[in-house]
């Protein structure tokens, strides 16, 4: 009996392990205080990395469990593996910023924590009642953090529409749920897979309506057009390391969610889905290249480059096929290393007076601080997607998955896009060297953000050399998704 | 008359396309978004209760429970989101919510 509950239970070990470690961190921050904060920090890292073994250890071969709600595969581990990578990364990022701005408060780190877990599960989901639950575990604290600095009035206005802009997209997620419930009869992804496969089932209006509602909602999530109007505001008015969690590891877990939601019970449906995201996916391509353009604010130029780079990562969606899947993995992994470093340099972005935001402060910045801004111009023509950077071949797969699948238009569009998308970023490579010097940034970054732009850094650059390590483990984690 | 399944589904997608408009059309307060986002909420309950006792399957009702109690976690945190808004700002007009332009 005991062994049997242990292996029903040890495929969610890491989320477990995580949900007991943020409540033992939480008694810790009562009991010592803020001042426990940067100890806090770094116990959140640990749990994280913990946590991470944890997923290693877990079973691989797509066993579920928890009645049906819950399944581990290597698709899992893979998308686990970067959402862990991003939320640790967060946490180290904001251990100086929230230090120097009022923010030292111990729900800092939990908060990430805890919406981590609810990333993990939503990676894990394979029923909708577990893909809602885990959805809403991972939302409701990223509306906590983005009004975090409760003193600032424009954090308090990014939490307000991240919060009900969220809660409008569960609210159509949740209607398409109960509208596929209905018309099914069940909400487990594998019963509604065989269902339709044999037929079961008649695909009528009711199926398809809870469809196109759980699609919208799950773009709201991955922030896609026309979904897409919280992003730029609450990009800009989060707290700056709130903004770098927000673009990583939660654009990484909703869009993993989207591919198992898609992919996983309806595969039979994919002429009527696939109409809906090649749209979804051109809208945004063509926003996030357009849009970017009039943008002085970094902030709110990442944001639109967010949309964009979902863009891309949906045509590989939009192919439906297994090498189109290898190519979001891969697309969102890339994404994760050029993101976070080019967040590590936005934090830099900081004088005496406090954090500047405006893209002009970074004028001559290669003179100023010339390790900083050769990093920052690496990151920015890998996000163009200039070859050999690591950017260019993110593009690469999810194009030729595209075209492989026939999708000739979306692939052109895209290329397309992203010539367009090219120049907002080579301008600010171009202000930053040929610019007349800004007064320079202050001094120093410390070590933490070193090693994270170096690391990044070297990612984005070394990434043609050996590609083999993540396209292999994407290759191995599409194909088990669509086993 | 008999009330059958389909006249549930009406009502659910009456009350949810309030929720929707009164989110959308309302310029004057913040509240009654929150009303509006439970009252979508609540319309996805009465789905799901008719769909489960419509197909004779409890899975419905168990979802209605989880719903209920997600909402009610989610009206906590957007009430307190909008009390640090109010601190800040001095006013929930949603006309005022306009420091960054989207």
């Amino acid at each position: 009996m005991s062994s049997n509950w242990m292996s029903e239970i040890a495929p969610a070990g890491a989320e477990i392990f995580l949900a007991c470690a943020a409540m033992a961190l939480l008694m810790l921050g009562v009991f010592r205080g803020n001042q426990s904060t940067r100890l806090i920090s770094w116990l959140s890292v640990a749990a994280l990395a913990i946590a991470y073994v944890f997923l290693l250890s877990a079973p691989d071969n797509g066993s579920v469990v928890l009645a049906g709600m819950f399944r581990t595969d290597m698709f899992a581990h893979f998308m686990k593996g970067l959402i862990l990578m991003g939320s640790g990364l967060a946490i180290v990022m904001s251990l100086n910023y929230i230090r120097d701005h009022g923010m030292e408060r111990f729900e800092y780190p939990i908060l990430i924590v805890l919406a981590t877990m609810g990333m993990l599960m939503m990676v894990s989901a394979n029923d909708l009642l577990s893909l809602y639950v885990g959805l809403e575990m991972q939302s409701l604290p990223l509306y906590v953090i983005a009004a975090f600095k409760r003193d600032s009035l424009r954090s308090s206005e990014a939490g307000l529409k991240y919060f009900v802009l969220g809660a409008l997209s569960s609210g159509m997620l949740l209607y398409g749920c109960s509208m596929i419930y209905g018309f099914a009869g069940t909400t487990n992804f594998d019963a509604l897979a065989e269902a339709l496969s044999s037929g079961r089932i008649e695909v009528g209006i009711g199926l398809i309506i809870g469809i196109v509602f759980l699609t919208a909602g799950l773009a709201f999530k991955v922030s896609a057009v026309p979904f897409h109007m919280w992003t730029p505001d609450v990009y800009e008015g989060s707290p700056t390391p709130v903004t770098a969690f927000f673009a990583v590891a939660p654009k990484i877990a909703a869009m993993a969610l989207f591919m198992r939601a898609l992919l996983g019970p309806f595969p039979e449906l994919a002429q009527e889905w696939q109409q809906i995201i090649v749209f979804v996916s051109i809208a945004s391509m063509v926003l996030g290249a357009f849009a970017a353009i009039g943008q002085t604010n970094i902030k709110r130029l990442m944001a639109y480059s967010s949309i964009g780079h979902v863009g891309y990562a949906l045509v590989g969606l939009a192919a439906g096929t297994e090498e189109g899947v290898r190519g979001v993995l891969i697309y969102m992994a890339i994404y994760l290393a050029m993101t976070a470093g080019t967040f590590a340099v936005i934090l830099c972005m900081r004088r005496k007076e406090g954090m500047v935001e405006d893209i002009g402060e970074l004028a001559g910045l290669s003179r100023s601080h010339p390790a900083l801004g050769v990093v920052m111009a690496l990151f920015m023509f890998s996000l163009a997607g200039v070859p050999p950077l690591a950017g260019f071949f993110g593009k690469l797969y999810v194009f030729m998955a595209a075209i492989n699948a026939g999708l000739y238009l979306l692939a052109v569009i895209g290329v397309v896009a992203s010539v367009v998308g090219a120049f907002y970023y080579l301008r600010i490579v171009k202000i930053m060297f040929f610019d007349e010097p800004a007064e320079p940034f202050a001094k120093p970054f410390g070590p933490a953000m070193g090693v994270i732009m170096t690391g990044t850094g070297l990612f984005t650059l070394l990434f043609f050399v050996f590609p083999s390590p993540l396209t292999e483990g994407a290759r191995v984690a599409a194909a088990a998704l669509l086993q | 008359m008999d009330i059958g399944l389909g006249h549930y589904l009406t009502l659910a997608a009456i009350l949810f396309t309030l929720g929707v408009f009164g989110i959308f059309l309302n310029r004057k307060n913040v509240i009654i978004i929150l009303m509006s986002v439970e009252l979508m909420l609540l319309a996805v309950n009465i789905n799901l209760v008719a769909f489960s006792s419509f197909l004779q399957d409890l899975v419905g009702q168990v979802f209605a429970m989880f719903v209920l109690t997600v909402a009610a976690a989610e009206a906590a945190i957007g009430l307190a989101i909008l009390v640090v808004y109010f601190r800040n700002r001095g006013s929930i007009e949603v006309e005022d919510i306009n420091l960054m332009k989207g």
